[in-house]
């Protein structure tokens, strides 16, 4: 475009200046908040996180790039935005899986999830969840095998273990078998190679709230909504409540994948009924489903109503607001 | 109500709006004039409404202040002569919009002859009043060139007890309503006593952003001071610096905490904004009698040589204006009348500045002139940027589908064109564009 407009003086419609924030730089900083994560996936469960990372990732670039040219639609890997669903989907899987499941996994995200329904911007579920579950359902055993935490150091053969969430499900307030709450919050625990650290998820959660990538509202909405229900079903056990918020994907998911732009509601107030319903759902999975998490089926299934609640929560326009106390306020003045 | 010892805050905060950089390079220029260019081109339209008929004819010779276009409609406001000389034309040009309008060029005669019919006119009463701002020509000198005389003439039923005095300036580079506050505070405080008197107002808010509260130290010594501050009915209003703080609604909002209904005018809520130049051309004018025919524009940007505030005749050409600044750094890459925010981009330097142009800038190829259109990811940030509380990517959506029935109930004839959502883009979206493309298609169906 430039290149044809070098001798010609620009006619544009106003506004003259741009913000310098561009996706790139969004999805960018949606990486590095990433970081953290990705330290921890190594630590916990070895190198071969960083290999499935890198597999997910080259994967998800990759097939973005094929499926714009096929498509004969700009290409656009130069976001940045296939790379953060390789690397979103990379922390969804357990150390174990074969690499060939990673490639399906990365061609449901980003194949089927993203580039049908036009690309960025225009999914309506999140690819990396989508992703997730395609896997889930198709390979269920090598998606369940969880291998415990820091047992690569030992150079033992990988040992499986339970994730906290199988044996909270008959909690009767014995921990004995369960991690301790600090080991939880380091991810000493099984689970996928991101999800058990709490803490470089929630220093991730921080750097995005204080870069503006995100609203903190989902994220808290959506542990606090678990949060109470859990209190309700651990009859007022804060200790339950801790393990509840602290086990599964629940972190990973609600500071990065509930949070999407493009599958979550854009006014405040979608966001609380969202986020909410994300807590509803997750709870309910956990309480009496059969299924292992419910996290990654929650988000998917509030992707879903995102168009029924945007229109639900409109807001309204300067000037059509209720007449409420308008000729009150002034006489303050 | 408390004396005007302290300055006031915004009653009711706006939402949105955007932390644009302020660039007023030109802030501590005081105001110099222009040499009188060679000619002039005055459109027959520089308001809303109406446009003007010409009232002279090729071959007049016209004096400075001499009406030469007029109207019998009522939302209408006449041209005047800004040199004397020789009418030379009438015809069509383009303004800075691009449309077609009527024009008159004068070639100036180097005399600078006032017209002999100037005199001060008689105002006793608000009917008085409405009439000579009608004859003066006076239009909102903020951007919108709405004509005063029908701002003026509101109902007695509405109730108007607030004179709003715009003096926010929240567009990046433009400083000439600081310096009509610094420079001539005396005329603005004369003529919101004026404006006082005739229209028997309850109050006065004169308000700027917080980074240009000297200006308002300095009004706020003369009004101290004014015999005629024992009416006590000036109060001086910093609102925070972010765009678009002088958008008249958000401004009225941020005063009184009145909500102009949609569709309906600020008369409506019983206030009255009139922008500080107007203010002061006000007083100056019911001193002397001279019409609207100069007044004061920033000429700023990275591409101008020297910038500065300038006064102009009306309808010298921003070449003109430009090469009074020194010319261009290089050949411009943007040329743009107004503000950045909501200015018009040109393509044309013999592009006349009329009566609500408050800015020439100019910037070099090389200036980020152009943000690359991407996808848009649905982050969000131009309805938190709205300060009309509008979802412009839905809005952008339904315009592109052409859906009239579906933009008017999302609200767009709200939509002020601030420029804040398409500022917030991170994938450059024109936003304001398909805002114009989607008013327009309801103003069709409507028709219809």
């Amino acid at each position: 475009m430039t290149s044809e407009n070098e001798n010609k003086i620009i006619v544009t419609s106003s506004p003259h200046f741009h913000t310098s924030k561009t996706v790139r730089g969004i999805m960018a900083d949606v990486i590095i908040s990433l970081v953290p994560a990705i330290i921890a996936s190594v630590v916990l469960f070895g190198y071969r996180s960083l290999l499935i990372e890198f597999v997910c990732v080259a994967c998800c670039v990759l097939f973005e790039y094929i499926s714009r040219l096929i498509m004969k639609r700009d290409v656009t890997v130069g976001d940045l935005s296939a790379v953060v669903t390789g690397i979103l989907l990379a922390l969804n899987m357990p150390v174990s899986i074969p690499l060939w499941m990673c490639v399906i996994g990365s061609f449901a995200a980003i194949v089927v999830a993203k580039q049908f329904f036009g690309g960025i911007g225009q999914n309506f579920v999140n690819p990396a969840i989508t992703g997730r579950i395609v896997m889930l359902v198709s390979f269920s055993s090598a998606m369940t095998k969880w291998t415990a935490p820091l047992v690569w150091r030992t150079g033992v053969d990988a040992e499986t273990t339970a994730t906290p969430l199988s044996f909270l499900k008959h909690f009767t307030g014995d921990t004995s078998a369960l991690p301790t709450l600090k080991e939880m919050f380091f991810g000493i625990r099984g689970g996928t190679i991101g999800e058990t650290c709490a803490a470089a998820l929630i220093l991730g959660g921080i750097y995005l709230v204080a870069r503006k990538i995100i609203k903190p509202v989902i994220p808290l909405c959506y542990i606090g909504t678990v949060a109470v229900i859990m209190l309700i079903a651990g009859k007022g056990s804060l200790t339950y409540v801790a393990y509840e918020i602290l086990s599964g994907g629940l972190l990973l998911g609600a500071i990065f994948m509930a949070t999407d732009y493009s599958t979550s509601p854009i006014t405040t107030k979608g966001k609380i009924i969202y986020a909410v319903g994300c807590g509803i759902v997750t709870s309910v999975i956990r309480l009496f489903g059969n299924l292992p998490e419910g996290v990654s089926y929650s988000i998917l299934l509030m992707n879903i109503l995102v168009p029924h609640i945007e229109s639900l929560t409109i807001t309204k326009p300067f000037g059509t607001e209720k007449k409420k106390k308008e000729k009150k306020t002034e006489e303050a003045a | 109500m408390d004396r005007p010892d302290k300055i006031l805050h915004a009653v009711k905060r706006p939402r949105g709006g955007v932390n644009a950089k302020h660039l007023k390079i030109t802030r501590e220029k005081p105001v110099v004039r222009i040499t009188a260019p060679e000619k002039v081109v005055i459109p027959m339209s520089q308001h809303i409404g109406a446009p003007c008929v010409p009232t002279v004819k090729v071959g007049d010779h016209v004096d400075i202040g001499q009406l030469i276009g007029d109207s019998d409609k009522f939302v209408s406001a006449p041209v005047h002569a800004s040199v004397s000389g020789k009418v030379t034309a009438i015809g069509d040009v383009k303004n800075c919009a691009g449309q077609t309008v009527q024009a008159v060029t004068i070639e100036n005669d180097g005399l600078g002859t006032v017209w002999a019919g100037i005199e001060p006119p008689k105002v006793d009463t608000k009917e008085d009043l409405i009439k000579a701002v009608r004859a003066s020509g006076l239009v909102g000198m903020g951007g919108a060139g709405f004509p005063t005389s029908v701002k003026l003439s509101y109902k007695p039923e509405q109730n108007v007890d607030t004179l709003i005095v715009n003096a926010a300036e929240c567009e990046p580079y433009i400083a000439v309503d600081y310096r009509e506050c610094v420079d001539n505070s005396w005329d603005v405080l004369s003529g919101v006593y004026d404006l006082v008197d005739i229209l028997h107002l309850d109050r006065v808010i004169i308000a700027t952003e917080d980074d240009k509260s000297d200006a308002l130290g300095i009004l706020k010594n003369i009004a101290d001071k004014d015999n005629n501050s024992d009416k006590n009915v000036v109060r001086l209003m910093a609102l925070k610096a972010k765009y678009p703080q002088g958008a008249e609604k958000l401004m009225i909002q941020s005063a009184t905490g009145r909500q102009v209904p949609a569709g309906k005018l600020p008369a409506d809520v019983g206030c009255v904004v009139m922008n500080v130049a107007s203010v002061a051309f006000l007083a100056r004018y019911l001193k002397t009698g001279k019409p609207l025919v100069s007044r004061n524009a920033t000429v700023s940007g990275d591409d101008i040589k020297e910038p500065n505030n300038v006064r102009f005749p009306i309808g010298t050409s921003v070449r003109d204006l430009v090469n009074f600044c020194g010319g261009f750094e290089e050949e411009p890459g943007k040329l743009i009348v107004g503000g950045p925010m909501m200015g018009f981009s040109i393509y044309d330097e013999d592009i006349p500045m009329l009566k609500n142009n408050n800015a020439v800038l100019a910037f070099k190829k090389s200036s980020k002139l152009i943000k690359k259109e991407t996808a848009c990811i649905h982050c969000g940030r131009c309805a938190d940027a709205c300060p009309m509380s509008l979802i412009p990517t839905d809005l952008e959506k339904l315009a592109k589908k052409g859906d009239a029935k579906g933009l008017s109930e999302n609200g767009i004839m709200t939509c002020m064109e601030c420029g804040s959502c398409a500022y917030s883009c991170p994938a450059g979206q024109p936003l304001v564009q398909y805002m114009k493309l989607g008013k327009s298609i309801v103003k069709k169906a409507g028709a219809k």
